[in-house]
Order: structure tokens, then sequence, then C-alpha cells
């Protein structure tokens, strides 16, 4: 049912966890749905030096927040930005199709998460923040 | 690897006796049991051994078993075959509960779309019970028939059924009921329970899957569902399936012999696991009847965490469970089973259930309850909506 790298990631999450004093938080889903995703970045000069993650859901859920997680550390702001779903999904090998819709927000999270420290300190684009 | 399967009401493995009997049947003696000659009546007369050992096993006569392909096909039978057979001369409204089997509420709703049918779908209290003057209210002179579950495999709770027949039968409406969760799990007579209509399946007694049986009380009357020949008496068309029947028949005969021993052992484990889980995992809600309950079933919902992360989680140590998660499923809807005894969907996302059968072993049971509260405190470790009920918690 699922791949070789979704199952390593639902195994062995990265980046689990919250940052309490978080540059940016974004929140999607509830639980009612059967998926929440809370996404933490702590910023340093424009690229997020630190991002970590909470999640309920599925396996599916689970493993794209970690991967999410993964390749958004250490990237530029705008570039993290850039991250879609169907990349996510790609990079875990695919993900069942009836999975795609509602288990795959990380992307969405994150975004949010970035956009509520944009918003928080003024810059939205590639002014730099720090 | 220690081990732990305890999805039986998923799956069970055929019994090595039940397969022994069926295995002459498809090549040795492969004869149609409606061919006249001595390949065919040598067939026919097996068959009707097995219908007597399926009776015996429920206290009904052979005449009124019918052989069918699962207990999904007998709960079709059962409603459609009854509701299509009756309602000219008693009305279109039929009541089923809330909590039944798919094949039971989805035979409803075809009735009620295609036909024109009424449905009333009884509410069930928080233990998965039909209040038995609800019922009482719910009869119309047009009802047709009623039929509610005798146990419920996603929450164990084992209905009053006897009580609710002598509801119906004030009323002179026909009481069927889905009796796969418990039929070799609790003793069931037809008569004792009163009903007129009851679904059997193979494959929880250690027969194969795509056998299962209805029983009916002779003298209603019944649509065929399968048109065909003259088999079953015309109630069921299709050649039968004789190793399948045999199967069937064999694993009644079993069941019959082990029926009280097999309760009291499953029912240790039962307590056992639920003692346990209770004791080792804080936040756990309890789903189903704690007392009137089928006796291999133990379910729980555990706060904060999803049910599908859990169940591949505890299959990487051995161990096999359910899930009511609305992931787990294909349809993406959390058990309307456990939306009707009233528990909160985000609460209902981290169903776990348990079926057990003979074949488990009370070590199982101990390498369950020294796994599942590890993985239950992992995924709550990482778990926004747990963060937050503990936030609650201690701001309270």
């Amino acid at each position: 049912m699922y791949s070789d790298i979704v199952m390593d990631h639902f195994t062995h999450p990265r980046n689990t966890g919250v940052i309490e004093d978080a540059d940016g938080i974004g929140e999607v889903g509830n639980p009612v749905c059967g998926d929440m995703m809370t996404f933490y970045i702590k910023v340093k000069d424009n690229r997020l030096e630190d991002v970590k993650f909470q999640t309920f859901g599925c396996v599916a859920a689970i493993a794209v927040s970690s991967m999410v997680s993964q390749m958004a550390k250490g990237k530029d702001l705008e570039e993290a930005k850039k991250i879609t779903n169907k990349q996510v999904a790609e990079t875990l090998g695919g993900l069942p199709p009836n999975k795609l819709h509602c288990s795959n927000l990380g992307a969405e999270a994150l975004t949010l998460a970035i956009k509520s420290y944009q918003e928080k300190s003024g810059t939205t684009s590639k002014a730099g923040a720090a | 690897m220690k081990r732990g399967y305890m999805d039986h009401a998923a799956a069970t493995p055929v019994r090595p006796e039940v397969l022994e009997a069926m295995l002459p049947f498809f090549v040795e003696r492969f004869g149609n049991p409606s061919a006249v000659y001595d390949l065919g009546s040598a067939i026919k007369a097996v068959m009707e051994e097995q219908r007597g050992k399926v009776a015996r096993l429920i206290g009904a006569r052979p005449e009124e078993i019918i052989f069918t392909s699962s207990g999904a096909e007998a709960n079709n039978l059962a409603i459609k075959g009854m509701a299509l057979a009756n309602f000219l001369k008693r009305g279109k409204h039929l009541i089923v509960s809330g909590i039944d089997h798919h094949s039971v509420l989805n035979s409803a709703r075809f009735l009620e779309k295609f036909f024109d049918f009424e449905v009333t779908f009884l509410p069930v209290d928080r233990y998965g019970r039909v209040d038995p003057e609800r019922l009482q209210k719910a009869l119309t002179p047009a009802t047709v028939m009623v039929s509610i579950g005798h146990g419920s495999n996603e929450i164990g709770t084992v209905q009053d059924i006897p009580e609710l027949v002598a509801v119906c039968r004030a009323a002179g409406v026909p009481f069927h009921t889905d009796a796969v969760a418990t039929v070799g799990q609790v003793p069931v007579d037809v008569k004792e329970l009163g009903v007129d209509l009851l679904t059997i399946s193979g494959p929880g007694l250690g027969a194969p899957k795509g056998i299962g049986a209805l029983y009916f009380r002779n003298k209603l009357r019944l649509v065929p569902q399968l048109n065909g020949g003259i088999q079953e008496n015309g109630r069921r068309g299709g050649t039968e399936n004789i190793p399948g029947i045999v199967g069937l028949g064999r694993a009644a005969e079993l069941a019959l012999q082990e029926l009280d021993e097999k309760a009291v052992y499953l029912a240790k484990l039962r307590d056992l696991l639920i003692a346990g889980v209770r004791k080792n995992i804080p936040e756990v809600l309890f789903t189903g009847h704690p007392e009137k309950r089928l006796p291999g079933h133990a379910s729980f919902c555990f706060e904060g965490i999803e049910g599908e992360a859990l169940i591949f989680l505890l299959s990487s140590q051995g161990i096999y469970a359910n899930t009511g998660s609305a992931c787990a499923s294909k349809a993406l809807k959390t058990s309307p089973v456990l939306g009707a005894i009233g528990v909160k969907p985000e609460v209902a996302q981290g169903s776990l259930v348990f079926t057990l059968s003979r074949s488990n072993r009370e070590e199982e049971v101990h390498h369950v309850l020294s796994h599942l509260p590890l993985a239950v405190e992992r995924l709550r470790s990482f778990s926004p909506v747990w963060r937050k009920k503990m936030a609650e918690v201690a701001g309270a």
C-alpha cells in the first residue's frame, strides 16, 4: 500500500516537535477529517534555520509532514514556499490515490507558517529578516 | 518474532478439519446435486446432511436453512426477499438499526431508492443497544419487517434480541437478525431468540470465505434475489457450492461441540486485554457494552491519535487489529457505528478493534500489552491534538 520511503518516514519521522519561540506557525486540517498538521519555523537570514512539526493523522500524513520538514530545512523562504504537495508525494515515491488529497497537506502547512512569519515581520519578499 | 493476529472478524483461517472435509468434493466427488444419477444423488445426500448440521447449531430444522455465498448475500435475501414478497400485503415500511452491517443498511437503502420503501434507522444508546420502546414506537401498520443485528463486530455489543422480538411479535411483524458476529461465539438458538430469519457466515466459524446461510421460518414468503433454477427450493438459484457447504457443515459441527469452552476461553483473554489497556494507557475510551458483549471482542478509542497509523505501528510488531478510522476506510469516513453510539468524530479516528479466536494465546495478549502503550505514546508524542488536550487538562 505504501512505498518504502513513506514507511521509513512514518516509522522514523524527522523533525517532530514544537518550537516554543517559533517565528511562524502554520496549521492545516482538523481532527474530524482525520488529518491535522502544525508546522513551526525558525528563520535566520531569510532561511529556514529550523522546521518542526506535529501531526495527527494516518501513515501518509505523518510521512508527508516529515518529508516536507526535511525538504524545507535550510531553504530560502521563497524557495521553500515553492514546495508543492505534488513534489512531496513524488519524493515519497508516490502515495495511494485516496491519500493524495486529504493527507497531502504538508506543503500548505509549511507555506502558512512562512506567511505568518512574513506578515508578522513585514517581510513579504526577499527583503531579509534577522 | 512474537505475533498476535487479532483481526478475526476480518478474516479467520480455515480450520484444518474443515479443509480436510472439503477436499474430496473438488475432484473426486464433483457431481452436481441436481443430477439424478448416483454421482449426483450422493452429493445431494451429503448436502442435506450439512444442512442438518448447520440447523443443529442454531436449533433450527434442516429445511429452514438456505445456503448462500456469504453473510452479505443472506442479509440481502432476508431483507429484499422478505420486503418484496410481502409489501403488497403489509406495506412499504421497514426498520433497521443504525449500527447494522453495510449489507443490511444498503439493502434497506436499495429498497428506499428503487422501490419507494420508507426506512426507519433506529438510534442506539451509548452501548449500541436498541431500546424496545423506541422500536415499538417505530412500528406502523405498514411495517413489513424489522432487521436488527445480534452482535456488533465493531463495538462487540450483543443485542437483547428476545426483548425486541417480543415487541414485533405482538404486532405480527417478522424479525430478522444478522448473527454473523455471534454464531459460533455465543449460544444462538432461533427458538430462544424468537427470530423469523437469521444470517450466518462461514468464515467466522473456520469455514472458507464464500459460504453463508440464511435461516428462515418455513411459512414465510421470500422472493429469491439470485434467480436461477430450483436449487434451495427455488429460493436461491445457482449450482450449490458443495465444497463450501461441506466446510460450513463441518465448521458448524465443531462450533457446537466447542461452544461453551470457547466462550469461556475467549472471555478470559478479552478481559485480560481490556484490563491491561485500561491500566496502562491514559485517555482511552472503551467502546460497546461492558458485559453484554462478544466473548472475543475488545474495542477502544485512543484520544489524540489516528487508527491507521496505530495499526501500521502495531503490525510492525506482528500485531494485527482493525480500526473504524476514516483514513483506513476506502470511503474515508469514520465508522457510522461509533457515531451512532455518540463517539465524537475526532475521538473515533483513534479507534482500535481486537477480535480474538481460539488460536490466540495469553502470551499474545501480553505481547500486545507490552507494545500497544508504546505505540499510542509515540503517536501522541507528536500529535497536535494530544498537545492541545494536555494543555486544556493542565489549564483546567
